[in-house]
């Protein structure tokens, strides 16, 4: 951080880290990913929350949700798998509880939510529409773990379009959708929800995996699979933020075993706008911070003084 | 709570498999509870591992390194090896550098001054119980019972008596200290000492028992949960266990890395606590 102050000094200004996503204004382009930042309290004492580009909320739905039997977690060669079951405090309970904390932070909330049916993302959205302090909503149609409240529509591209026209229709605020790699053809699902009135696309969930305790003989999560996470995953999210950018106009989010700002980079140069940071901050409380300092570094020592001249600029 | 970027100061296998590491805690020394835990970071170069949670053995000073200076707080904890995160931890040395995340949790509570307490720990269950009787024996008497299967899991008795707490041990093979469960010590002690309490610390089959035998006298037991934990800090959700009065309408999850790892065991839904949990019994990772 030093050192890039003083290199930035002497260049007169620091690199413009500050990206847009579907008219929310971030400072850089590093938020948390959802569901490994708890509802952003908990992550308070170990960075300044204000330095971040959003704050990505717990998954929500219209009511508490239990999750999945435990063991939850399971710890693979460079990740992990989870099956929480999308275990939050719902929705009205986030509002009173959560969001009044998250309120005082000068970091805009993205609020990442699902339903277990149709009407229950409407309702949602209907819900949120009105809180002035949610800045955007991403919308789950892609957690692998519970059979409702996501994969169900995202993995069809007519299902996905139907929640994203449906929520479109309840919601005024910026929406992202996010996205399942868990498909034969990711960009046919990108265009439909894309059409469908979606602002932003974040991708990707985690993918479907599986372990087994060769002792016991049984699976490591209770829920038998669970969603595979960390830098694992990283080539195959790339690979997949590089097809779905080609494939729409709107603006992605690339999310994927992100743990240095040399990983950012990768997701910013195939084109995504931002970037979500996951698993990592299970690893390094302070991830992000470390990410946000390296990304302005490496701009100030590659001689690049806004972050769009990399954003994109993948040369083939 | 706070991160720290640290180092190790010493690292020697206790007993077979069983490793004491101590490290540099700057605040962690005086600001830790009985009971608190600690996330380590056993891989610094890789961004890939996942912590661990260690409970906390103890805490300490060393002796500043020239006069004026303050002294050093250290903390340290014992692990057993049983996969590969502990594998590289015990071939940590003396100067490494390594990263803790901590205190973490709540901790024990005291109870009364004066009552008579009984600790109960089984093979590395006994870490948290260590701090615990260091703060009991001050105002009051403190017996450990402590089982193991063979000798090599009786970990650190002297450190007890050291500090003026009774201590009974047994192992299933009779190897050390009485052949047998420690779950029989403790009924022995209860029918002798039926008003004390008790604090257990162990494999889950362990828990399991004394659960029965506290709940079946009416004494009272804090029990300390060992889970498989991604952040330590509330934020993942891996970690919980049903708390009592539990059910799928109203579903009552507790984390064990905030609202515990130290619970009272009324606080639990104990009907099925052992067939769900995902109890790592020193981390299996």
């Amino acid at each position: 951080m030093t050192n890039c102050q003083q290199a930035s000094d002497t260049r007169g200004l620091r690199p413009n880290l500050a990206v847009e996503i579907a008219g929310i204004k971030l400072k850089n382009p590093v938020m948390p990913a959802s569901g490994t930042f708890g509802y952003g309290e908990e992550y308070a004492p170990f960075l300044d929350l204000n330095n971040l580009g959003a704050i990505v909320t717990k998954g929500l739905s219209l009511r508490p949700k239990a999750g999945n039997p435990t063991p939850r977690i399971a710890e693979t060669t460079s990740g992990m798998l989870n099956a929480i079951g999308l275990q939050n405090v719902g929705v009205d309970d986030f509002i009173k509880y959560k969001l009044p904390f998250l309120r005082e932070i000068n970091t805009p909330t993205i609020v990442n939510f699902f339903g277990n049916t149709l009407e229950e993302y409407g309702e949602v959205a209907r819900r949120l529409s009105d809180i002035p302090e949610v800045a955007g909503v991403e919308l789950n149609i892609s957690c692998p773990n519970v059979k409702q409240g996501g994969i169900v529509f995202g993995t069809d591209p007519k299902a996905a379009a139907e929640v994203v026209t449906l929520v479109r229709r309840n919601l005024d605020k910026p929406l992202i959708v996010k996205l399942t790699p868990n498909v034969t053809d990711i960009t046919v699902v990108a265009r439909a929800v894309a059409e469908a009135g979606a602002d932003a696309i974040s991708c990707i969930n985690t993918l479907t995996g599986m372990a087994v305790d060769v002792r016991t003989r049984r699976p490591r999560l209770a829920n038998r699979t669970g969603g595979l996470s960390g830098p694992a995953i990283r080539p195959i999210a790339v690979r997949l933020v590089h097809q779905v950018v080609q494939a729409v106009q709107i603006p992605v989010i690339g999310i994927g075993g992100i743990a240095r700002a040399e990983d950012a980079l990768e997701f910013l140069i195939v084109g995504a706008t931002a970037v979500q940071v996951g698993t990592a901050n299970f690893v390094d409380p302070s991830a992000m911070q470390t990410i946000i300092d390296d990304l302005e570094q490496f701009c100030v020592k590659e001689g690049i003084g806004d972050i769009h001249e990399l954003i994109g600029s993948l040369k083939l | 709570m706070k991160n720290y970027k640290t180092m190790v100061l010493s690292n020697q296998e206790i007993s077979p498999g069983y490793y004491r590491m101590r490290i540099l805690a700057p605040d962690i020394g005086t600001t830790a509870r009985p009971g608190q835990f600690i996330m380590f970071r056993v891989q610094m170069s890789m961004p890939s591992m996942l912590r661990r949670p260690f409970g906390i053995f103890r805490t300490g000073f060393l002796a500043p390194d020239c006069v004026g200076l303050p002294p050093r707080e250290y903390l340290e904890i014992l692990y057993k090896v049983v996969g590969q995160g502990t594998g590289i931890m015990s071939e940590l040395h003396a100067g490494d550098r390594v990263e803790v995340l901590g205190p973490l949790g709540k901790g024990f509570d005291p109870g009364n001054p004066g009552e008579e307490k009984i600790l109960v720990g089984g093979g590395i269950g006994l870490v948290p119980l260590f701090m615990l009787a260091s703060e009991l024996v001050k105002t009051g008497s403190v017996r450990l019972l402590m089982g193991g299967r063979t000798r090599d899991d009786i970990l650190a008795v002297t450190e007890f008596e050291r500090l003026g707490v009774e201590t009974y041990v047994s192992t299933d093979d009779g190897s050390l200290g009485e052949e047998g469960l420690v779950t029989q010590v403790l009924v022995r002690k209860l029918d002798k000492y039926p008003h004390a309490s008790v604090y257990a610390c162990g494999p889950m089959p362990m828990l399991e028992a004394v659960q029965l035998i506290c709940a079946a006298r009416n004494v009272p037991l804090q029990i300390s949960l060992e889970a498989l934990m991604a952040c330590g800090v509330g934020a993942c959700l891996g970690c919980v266990v049903k708390g009592a009065g539990h059910s799928e309408q109203n579903p009552r999850y507790l984390c064990s890395c905030k609202e515990g790892p130290v619970f009272r065991s009324e606080q639990l839904d104990w009907s099925r606590l052992g067939e769900e949990a995902g109890y790592c019994e020193g981390c299996k990772i």
